[in-house]
């Protein structure tokens, strides 16, 4: 590896943007899949950077274990976890992927291994970290996972008419584990931003025993089957058809709201895994992902101008989402104590456009963009937001990984 | 609970061992993982005892090293009541016709090595009355081809030489299982572009071993059966106009 440059480590390829695609090398990492040592009692494991999340779950949930921080797909890598800094629905409570991490051992660009804990290389640790694959490959690394008592997830929906509902909503379900907002983007006027709020608990027996008397505590998942086929025409997601979507979404998810109900884990925390080929609906010019942050205080103002611009826009967003974020460790990490709105907008002319002045709110609130699901945000963005760059920039000329550990995305942003 | 079983899995750092060896934990056999790269086959070992939770030893082995074979025996914390055999080194046809070292190497790593190891073992397995060998042949020993000749004629040996151990062993109520997994995509077939169809993945191949040797009570399988009649067609060609085929 010493005498190739311009490389960088890829997991399962799920980032949206060019994050793990090698200046001239990209290093397929899926091969490093092993389990290293897995402690049932404690719940301590140490596995390779390859090993998939879906893997170690189908291992782990059966023994009534889950890890402490999951993202939206389970089609990812744990290295990818640990590069992108994941975090899932309960970062305003437990932080990020990251976070959990107790060592990693890493492969340095002179070909050297190191070992990377809170007590050894702490500062490469925090690098690694939301370091998008910068600072060299992880190998593998140990971390701890939880105990649960069932498989089902205790939900609680809540409607909320518009933005401000939302954000008051996801306050107040804070103190839930597990909290996410689905926002009708199509939504305009007085409904501006009406949402779904997700909240939900690892469910235990009793709650098993109250809402399904009888059902088994870990459930096997029924998910998978579906798929889409082929590219959609470009005609199939408009205005018109996502918003009937939106608007059946809106009121399947009210009929369900106000009292708690039972729900698989897998459905909750990956919905879009149990569609393959998801992707298959933006047609052949595909989609971009948008994902910002916007701190606490600006947060009802600016999301609501972001959402008013995309819902005036022409280019129907058929997944929005919002989440509350607390702080992060990684000098990288994307984290910051806020509001994450996510949007999916179909690519075609007008939408870079569109996202260049949605880019001029984020930066002028003080937020930023996530590295993993960028692919045109510029440098000044990214710098803008990233306060934590000039230390990770030193790093890696102190370790010799400039130039030589190089994505797409570091020579686009300038790391 | 009945006393679990024990696994002799010769060749565990290929994925096929691999995939076959979880295979056998998650019926909660004990493992026994022999390799040349006992580091490699750690890696595996560990893998595994995180995933089921069976016991799982390692142990070196070089499938050339004859004379070796005595000494793995002994350090092998119970004689198994399986050994499966899934050595084998594909090789470099080119090189081959013109490297007889190299040639050598491949003659031995798919016939020569695997077939003593099995043979080794069927004597004590005799001795003690009981047990199964499975040995990992190929469709390339079904009949030779220009592109892989020397592999086929070595797997071709190796098919001959179950063959004839089976027929020695089964008044003795002893099995022997010869598996031709047809492609599978492995580290062997990296990079090679091969028909899907015909084509399993590790696991495929270690759940058809398990299901033959321990449950159906098959001789010969195919992995995937599909390479049944594709074999009796390639089989049925005369020659005359086989030698004439680019294969």
């Amino acid at each position: 590896m010493a005498s190739r440059t311009g490389l960088v480590a890829r997991g399962n390829g799920r980032a949206y943007g060019d994050a793990a695609i090698g200046e001239r090398v990209t290093l397929m990492t899926r091969g490093f899949d092993r389990i290293r040592g897995f402690d049932q009692r404690t719940g301590r494991i140490q596995v390779e950077a390859g090993v998939l999340l879906s893997d170690l779950l189908d291992i782990v949930v059966p023994k009534g274990i889950f890890p402490p921080v999951v993202p939206g797909t389970k089609f990812v890598t744990i290295g990818g976890m640990i590069a992108s800094d994941v975090r899932g629905k309960n970062h305003h409570r437990d932080g990020g992927f990251g976070d959990y991490v107790e060592s990693l051992t890493l492969a340095l660009p002179d070909g050297g291994v190191v070992t990377c804990s809170r007590d050894e290389n702490p500062e490469l640790l925090s690098a690694t970290i939301g370091g998008m694959g910068l600072t060299g490959t992880i190998l593998d690394a140990t971390f701890h996972l939880r105990p649960i008592e069932t498989g089902w997830m205790r939900q609680t929906t809540t409607v909320a008419r518009n933005l401000d509902g939302a954000i008051r909503a996801l306050q107040e379900t804070s103190r839930a584990t597990y909290s996410v907002t689905w926002i009708d983007c199509l939504a305009r006027g007085a409904s501006l931003g009406r949402s779904l709020i997700f909240a939900a608990e690892h469910a235990d027996r009793r709650d098993v025993e109250a809402l399904r008397p009888g059902a088994e505590p870990y459930p096997t998942s029924r998910l998978g089957r579906l798929g889409v086929p082929l590219d959609l025409p470009s005609f199939a997601l408009n205005r018109l058809s996502v918003s009937i979507f939106n608007e059946l979404y809106f009121r399947a998810g009210a009929v369900k709201s106000g009292y708690p109900f039972l729900v698989h884990w897998n459905p909750y925390f990956f919905p879009l895994d149990g569609i393959g080929n998801w992707n298959r609906i933006y047609g052949r010019e595909g989609f971009l992902q948008y994902q910002c942050v916007i701190p606490t205080l600006q947060a009802q103002a600016v999301l609501g101008s972001i959402i008013e611009r995309v819902s005036k826009h022409g280019n129907a967003s058929f997944l929005a989402v919002l989440k509350q974020l607390g702080s992060s460790h990684g000098d990288l990490s994307f984290p910051l104590e806020g509001f994450t709105l996510t949007l999916d907008l179909p690519v075609s002319d007008d939408v870079f456009p569109l996202l260049d002045e949605l880019d001029r709110f984020v930066v002028e609130a003080g937020g930023r963009l996530y590295l993993a699901k960028d692919a045109r945000q510029l440098p000044a963005t990214f710098e803008a937001g990233y306060p934590g760059l000039p230390r990770f920039r030193d790093l890696r000329r102190a370790i010799g990984a400039t130039g030589r550990i190089s994505s797409r995305l570091s020579v686009r942003l300038g790391i | 609970m009945e006393l679990s079983k024990t696994l002799l899995l010769v060749g565990g750092t290929s994925d096929i061992g691999r995939a076959t060896a979880l295979h056998y934990a998650k019926a909660g056999w004990h493992v026994q993982l022999a390799a040349r790269n006992e580091e490699e086959a750690r890696r595996n070992a560990d893998d595994i005892r995180a995933r089921t939770g069976a016991e799982v030893t390692v142990h070196r082995i070089d499938i050339l090293e004859t004379s070796d074979f005595d000494s793995l025996a002994s350090s092998l914390p119970t004689l198994p009541d399986t050994v499966v055999c899934v050595v084998g080194e594909l090789g470099d046809q080119a090189k081959g016709q013109i490297d007889i070292a190299h040639a050598s190497l491949v003659l031995r790593t798919n016939f020569e090595g695997p077939a003593l190891l099995l043979g080794f073992f069927a004597e004590r397995f005799l001795a003690r009355g009981s047990g199964t060998l499975v040995g990992v042949s190929s469709v390339a020993g079904d009949r030779g081809r220009g592109s892989n000749y020397l592999y086929g004629a070595a797997k071709a040996g190796f098919t001959a030489f179950l063959s004839g151990l089976r027929n020695r062993l089964a008044p003795k109520g002893l099995r022997v299982v010869t598996v031709k997994p047809g492609f599978v995509r492995t580290q062997m077939t990296a990079g090679m572009k091969l028909p899907p169809v015909l084509t399993a993945a590790p696991g495929e191949v270690g759940r058809a071993i398990f299901t033959a040797a321990e449950k159906s009570g098959r001789d010969v399988i195919y992995v995937r059966p599909v390479w049944l009649p594709v074999m009796m067609v390639i089989g049925s060609i005369p020659e005359r106009f086989f030698k004439r085929l680019r294969l």
